[in-house]
């Protein structure tokens, strides 16, 4: 029987030892057996919900004003908020971690983390990731004073996140193609349902932006009118990109025509190729959901360590300083009344004017959205 | 259990067993005493299907042998004799390393299973839809087509640049596998902006040609050429390294014995390269299964994209249900290539050693053989480098001075803050390879030494992760991270054991083709001189599967580089990687601040692959 190491290989020390007991033909069932209930052990483990973490973070939670760091996740990408999160830093002395990436899969990883979450506030990109993450009860309500600071209609109707910035849907059309654009573009959006714009027509369907604005019409004009009005745009073939700024280099080249898109998109263009670029904005005058502002919003984590000092973060986008930077740098509307925003965009308050005034929670409902597109066979 | 040491069964206990002589008469390969001592059993389908044969009923001849085991035994059963000869052979590290891996593993399987448990008939109904059944088509189709695609570009420029001496092959196998370190939507992005309808191609032909636009790059065109350019460096790094282990003896038995070169190359050579170009193309249908930035950016939707629409509407118990359809077609693919694969062997069974193989000379071949390369090399990796200089070109000025419309001010492109994001990418990628090949050693020698059920489904298991878009992976730790070990959640080791499972069929396909090139004779040399086991892999196979080793650290350090959802969610805060810095930019159309991390990212990456290939060509 040569199962076993020979009497040359078997030496005399502890690990020896363990070698020659598991080597043991007799003990391998044993072996196989206690690894798998390792794993399933894992599992179990897994499922439970770990009470004890929960506790001890809810200690923490007070708020120890002397703790200088803030940990956020933010859906908003790095280029773009950046830099108003080091000017945070530099002015109030304390230190912010963040992790960067895009609204869904923060929103995803939040879900997932659940109360245990390091996360103190969740800056999103779009009112979607914020509604999800709302409804899985994760968010605290904010203080009074906080909500005081921009209009009502930028406040969830829970409290539990507010619009820090806005960025208005629009239309953006090729120079060369449209050399009129106040005649020949259409008033709103039901315009471009016209046969005319057959495959002329470019969006992105998969878009947070898109699918707030999608939400935003079927709050306004209802789920009949909208649903009619997405089949007949559909029916015109537009073009499907994956994301804004690719219609917008699309338009710039003249592939398309025009495409719907969030109106800051067309600067950085500008700024990289100059003005010889062959697009512009065209903010539709006719009003209605075409219109929309979508806001990027911030809410703070129930679960929260740090919960002082992730209010005074809110508090600094919302001041007169955070609110210039986004108009000034990132060509976003600020939200909070008398804040200039760059020359060439149309004020805050005519675009109210034009799209219905609709409530920041109503464009929280994707899902909704999401089944209409896919019944329609928009998207997959 | 084996009753005896061998791994393999004596010739008379085989059913059907053919004597060589006889074998070699019905080939009409003379039974000369050199072809008698080289033995090529693997080039025969009759003793590949013998191999077979012969490995059940070793399995049932054990199971009889194994009455007296108790629990064992009917454990053993379902599971093998795998873990069990395992323990019986080799050293405790081993088994250990070995469980680790399949603990790891087996983490995102499971927290698949767990997600979608409560995802209900609405998921069921959406999958089982035509519209559904629609898109897994065109998947398959992709993955397809790129496969046959990547394996026909990469096989010729792996002989070319390992076996020929076509002139600057160095430099060529660089430029060559270069295209791999490219995130795969930059390359679409930079693709699209050439070759659309109205891009820059169109612009150049105009004044030219008159082309007013050129056909839709779109669709399938597009995500067929994109794809092929990005994976066939999977193919070309794992063929090359089984062509410079090739034995020039087969080859040149055979041209003793009257075939002509072109003979030989495709009825000994190109069979011997089969299990590596098997592995390389296995990555790379596993890989068109799992990308998404690429194809949605052409514009053709996959099944990932399904998987992704759920993530979007924060369904993730349906976006967990709809990512097992997809370890399940990998299951698929990876069972058909199992039987492509066959039982043959591959390595010399005489004595003697494989000599180094002189190069094949190309003579009025050069020319073309040239311009083969240099075509794919100027598709896959000059334009993309075209690409990303003329972004840097065209967006540098608006960034540093700024224009009527204002400039973003506080965005100045700048190379000195791209040197920490710089060091985060290489610490990162350094030790996901060397990470990720030491835990893959366990399981390819296993898969090789020791083939039974058990490491059969371990190493599928591991193939099956690999299918799943970065994000599902990346949750999936999430969940096990906060819940099980919450003081290691976000921490360097958490995100080098998700790499690990990113990685680790790189890994396990390279050195499975290794391995299986060199003989068992000699550890079993090893072991009967009197070595422990560890001695024996420290001694004698490591040394022999080294350029093996080293060109699966190299594939992984590649594509740990461009790495993208894992870094993003479960590094520990602060920690910027290059990859991410592009995705950034680009997500935002900041082109010429997304193009310098890239061409950052191409320069770093080219510094290993340039200093191990020419210490391959030295050695």
């Amino acid at each position: 029987m040569n199962l076993t190491k020979s009497a040359l290989h078997q030496g005399t020390s502890g690990v020896a030892w363990i070698e020659r007991v598991i080597n043991r033909r007799r003990n391998r069932g044993w072996l196989i057996i206690g690894m798998g209930v390792l794993i399933l052990a894992s599992g179990l483990v897994a499922c439970q919900p770990a009470a004890e973490v929960t506790e001890g973070v809810g200690k923490a939670g007070e708020g120890d004003p002397e703790s200088k760091r803030l940990v956020i996740y933010s859906g908003r990408s790095e280029s773009l908020v950046g830099p108003i999160i080091e000017q945070f830093e530099q002015e109030r002395g304390i230190e912010v971690e963040v992790r960067f990436g895009g609204t869904a899969e923060m929103a995803g990883v939040l879900l997932e983390e659940g109360a245990e979450s390091p996360a103190d506030l969740f800056y999103a990109q779009d009112p979607g990731g914020l509604g999800a993450v709302q409804a899985a009860g994760l968010l605290a309500p904010l203080p009074a004073e906080i909500r005081e600071l921009v209009p009502d209609r930028f406040v969830s109707d829970s409290g539990e996140w507010v619009g820090i910035s806005g960025r208005a849907r629009t239309v953006v059309y090729n120079t060369k193609a449209i050399s009129k654009p106040e005649e020949q573009l259409p008033g709103d959006l039901s315009g471009f349902t016209d046969p005319a714009w057959h495959g002329r027509l470019g969006w992105a369907p998969t878009n947070g932006s898109f699918l707030a604005m999608v939400t935003g019409i079927r709050a306004i004009w209802g789920e009949e009118k909208t649903r009619n009005w997405l089949a007949e745009m559909q029916a015109n073939e537009p073009a499907v990109y994956e994301s804004n700024s690719a219609i917008v280099a699309a338009v710039g080249a003249g592939e398309i025509d025009v495409g719907l898109v969030n109106h800051y998109y067309l600067y950085r263009f500008l700024a990289e190729e100059g003005e010889g670029f062959g697009a512009r904005n065209y903010f539709l005058p006719g009003g209605g959901p075409g219109s929309l502002i979508m806001v990027s919003g911030v809410g703070q984590l129930k679960s929260a360590e740090n919960q002082e000092n992730g209010l005074e973060f809110i508090r600094f986008l919302l001041s007169k300083d955070g609110q210039q930077y986004f108009a000034d740098e990132t060509f976003e509307y600020p939200l909070v009344a008398g804040v200039t925003t760059v020359a060439g965009l149309p004020p805050l308050a005519e675009l109210d004017k034009q799209a219905v005034e609709i409530e920041l929670s109503q464009l929280a409902d994707v899902a909704g959205t999401q089944e209409m597109l896919l019944s329609l066979g928009i998207i997959e | 259990m084996r009753l005896k040491n061998e791994p393999y069964p004596r010739p008379a206990e085989v059913k059907g067993y053919v004597p060589t002589k006889k074998l070699a008469s019905t080939k009409k390969l003379a039974s000369t005493k050199k072809l008698a001592s080289t033995k090529k059993l693997a080039s025969t389908k009759k003793l590949a299907s013998t191999k077979k044969l012969a490995s059940t009923k070793k399995l049932a001849s054990t199971d009889q042998a194994e009455s007296s085991l108790g629990p064992g035994r009917w454990l053993r059963l379902i599971i093998g004799d795998w873990l069990a000869a395992l323990a019986g052979r080799s050293h405790l590290l081993l088994v250990a390393m070995a469980g680790l891996v399949a603990g790891l593993i087996l983490l995102v399987p499971l927290y698949l299973l767990l997600r979608s448990i409560g995802a209900g008939r609405e998921a069921v109904a959406t999958l089982l839809s035509p519209r559904t059944a629609l898109v897994m088509g065109n998947t398959i189709l992709l993955a397809v087509a790129v496969t046959i695609g990547a394996t026909a570009v990469a096989v010729p420029l792996a002989w070319l640049t390992a076996a020929t001496d076509l002139p600057g092959r160095r430099m060529w196998t660089v430029m060559v596998a270069m295209p791999l370190v490219l995130p795969s939507y930059v390359v679409a992005f930079i693709f699209i902006s050439m070759l659309s309808p109205k891009g820059v191609m169109q612009q150049l032909l105009e004044p030219l040609v008159g082309l007013e636009r050129l056909p839709s790059f779109y669709g399938f065109p597009g995500a067929f050429l994109v794809l092929t350019l990005i994976t066939y460096p999977l193919i070309f790094l794992t063929v090359r390294g089984a062509i410079q282990r090739l034995d020039p003896a087969l080859e040149e038995a055979a041209r003793n014995l009257g075939l002509g070169p072109r003979q030989v190359f495709w009825r000994v050579t190109l069979p011997h390269l089969r299990p590596a170009i098997l592995a390389g193309a296995l990555l790379v249908m596993l890989y068109v299964l799992r990308d998404f930035g690429a194809v949605t950016t052409l514009q053709y939707n996959t099944f990932t994209r399904i998987i992704y629409n759920r993530y979007l509407s924060y369904r993730l118990d349906m976006a967990a249900l709809f990512a097992l359809v997809l370890v399940i077609m990998a299951l698929i693919i990876l069972y058909l290539e199992q039987r492509s694969r066959g039982r043959a062997r591959y390595a010399r069974l005489s004595s003697g050693c494989s000599r180094r193989r002189e190069a094949a000379r190309l003579g009025k071949w050069t020319a073309p053989a040239l311009a083969f390369t240099g075509a794919i090399t100027t598709l896959a990796l000059g334009l993309p480098l075209a690409g990303l200089l003329y972004w840097v070109w065209r967006g540098w000025p608006g960034h540093q001075v700024g224009n009527d419309l204002g400039t973003i001010k506080n965005n100045l492109m700048s190379l000195s803050g791209l040197l920490e994001p710089a060091w985060y990418s290489i610490t990162a990628s350094t030790l996901a390879a060397v990470a990720t090949i030491l835990l893959a050693l366990p399981i390819a020698i296993l898969v090789v030494r020791r083939p039974g059920r058990m490491s059969w489904l371990l190493e599928r298991l591991a193939y099956a992760s690999y299918a799943l878009p970065g994000i599902v992976v990346a949750l999936a730790f999430v969940f096990f991270g906060i819940h099980i070990l919450p003081s290691l959640y976000q921490t360097l080791p958490m995100m080098l054991a998700a790499y690990v499972i990113l990685f680790i069929p790189l890994a396990i396909g390279a050195l499975r083709a290794t391995l299986g090139q060199m003989s068992p004779s000699l550890e079993e040399a090893g072991r009967s001189l009197g070595q422990q086991p560890l001695a024996v892999l420290r001694r004698i196979t490591l040394p022999l599967i080294w350029p093996g080793l080293t060109a699966g650290a190299l594939l992984i350090f590649l594509t740990a580089m461009k790495e993208l959802p894992v870094t993003l969610i479960l590094s520990p805060l602060g920690f910027n990687t290059l990859a991410e810095q592009v995705w950034t930019n680009i997500g935002e159309a900041f082109f010429a601040r997304a193009a310098l991390p890239a061409l950052l990212l191409l320069v770093l990456s080219s510094i290993p692959l340039a200093w191990l290939t020419v210490r391959d060509t030295q050695s």
